[in-house]
């Protein structure tokens, strides 16, 4: 049988969070889940959720998927903040 | 609004990549666009450390790592290795820096263009040696400052121009090139199903901005790429069955405003960037010459 080079973890078993110099805050009472802030995360560290729970500009918006920051492996570049176009994710710095 | 780009992710959290790197985000579209049945070639490039170390890998797909000139010549074997076996269905991608396109491995990736295998050759420019320290290559941009073209008292920036290498494909006739950027995702994740879809060899030239490299704000990686085609200093273009299409933004901001979000082009004097924006302007004319015959 041949033997199969299998010895490898997954990237995403690591904590990337000690990167990171300030963190994105999503203000949902402003965010219309455009998704604009999924497409451009460097770090694939922004999962789309649907929660009904979450704040929203208004109701027909708590329907559809909303991002969710992934923590543990955002590394706090800020692109999210700058490209999204309505000002919902600030970055706010971290403190120990 | 919905979702046009595939949902599935290929290249995992957890990557080793400097925050707001736009190598990664071009990582992130090309496997979208090339789905799970893929193996990626990464010669030395920033993309040999971002993986991360053994034994962990960001990427859900087959990764060899190569030698720095042989990124050509690896995907050449592959395919042929994989064809004999019957798995025709397999994609092939290189996945090369600037310099190991430009300067190191263009002899590799002619040849393999010339050859006619059905591979995918992927440059992502970030426009300088970044994996090593910032050193220049060949396609590096006029004026810009790196650490082997330290500006000092001398005014010792990069004298010569950019190094096309999507336009020397072209040349040689390679059935589709593109330019893409990461500002685009939409249009770079069609670029590459359209370039999956073509038997033959393939090229596309991604412009990934650096932010420890070309001196800005890793919040602006987006904003400078989107400048970048904008101003016209990285046209974006498709080259498929020997007809040029080229994209013409509606807005044309002015060139400052590209050159002051970095830290690179700081040191220009206002004649200096005059002399750029003359060299965009001839590149944009000759290009639309190109378009028309």
């Amino acid at each position: 049988m041949a033997i199969l080079p299998i010895t490898y973890l997954s990237s995403s078993t690591k904590v990337m969070s000690s990167w990171r110099t300030s963190k994105p805050v999503i203000d949902y009472s402003k965010c219309t889940r455009c998704a604009i802030c999924w497409k451009f995360c460097p770090d694939v560290a922004i999962d789309l959720v649907v929660d009904p729970n979450l704040n929203a500009p208004s109701e027909r918006f708590r329907v559809l998927e909303a991002p969710s920051i992934d923590y543990d492996h955002c590394k706090g570049c800020g692109i999210c903040g700058t490209e999204c176009p309505f000002g919902a994710i600030e970055m706010v710095r971290e403190e120990i | 609004m919905p979702i046009t780009i595939p949902r599935e992710e290929y290249m995992q959290k957890g990557h080793t990549a400097c925050a707001g790197c736009g190598a990664t985000l071009s990582m992130r579209y090309v496997l979208k666009g090339m789905g799970p049945k893929t193996a990626v070639t990464v010669p030395a490039c920033c993309w040999s450390v971002i993986p991360g170390e053994f034994p962990y890998t960001a990427l859900d797909v087959p990764l060899l790592y190569t030698t720095f000139a042989s990124a050509g010549a690896s995907i050449s074997g592959l395919r042929e290795g994989l064809d004999s076996q019957g798995k025709e269905d397999y994609n092939v991608v290189a996945f090369a820096g600037d310099g190991g396109t430009a300067d190191i491995g263009l002899q590799g990736l002619s040849a393999a263009m010339e050859r006619g295998h059905n591979v995918l050759y992927i440059m992502y420019d970030n426009e300088a040696y970044m994996n090593t320290g910032i050193q220049r290559s060949g396609s590096t941009p006029y004026g810009a400052w790196t650490t082997t073209t330290p500006v000092g008292l001398k005014r010792d920036y990069k004298r010569e121009k950019k190094k096309y290498v999507a336009d020397l494909m072209m040349a040689q006739n390679v059935p589709y090139v593109a330019t893409a950027t990461v500002a685009y995702p939409e249009d770079l994740e069609r670029k590459i199903s359209t370039a999956k879809s073509i038997k033959g060899p393939k090229f596309i030239q991604i412009l990934s901005p650096c932010p420890p490299g070309w001196y800005y704000n890793s919040a602006d990686t987006i904003k400078v790429s989107r400048l970048a085609v904008e101003t016209r200093v990285f046209p974006l273009y498709e080259f498929k069955n020997g007809k040029l299409t080229l994209f013409k933004p509606a807005k044309k901001p002015n060139i400052t405003e590209y050159l002051s979000l970095q830290g690179r082009f700081g040191h220009l004097k206002e004649d200096e960037i005059k002399e750029v924006e003359a060299a965009v302007a001839e590149r944009w004319e000759s290009l639309l010459r190109k378009e028309q015959n």
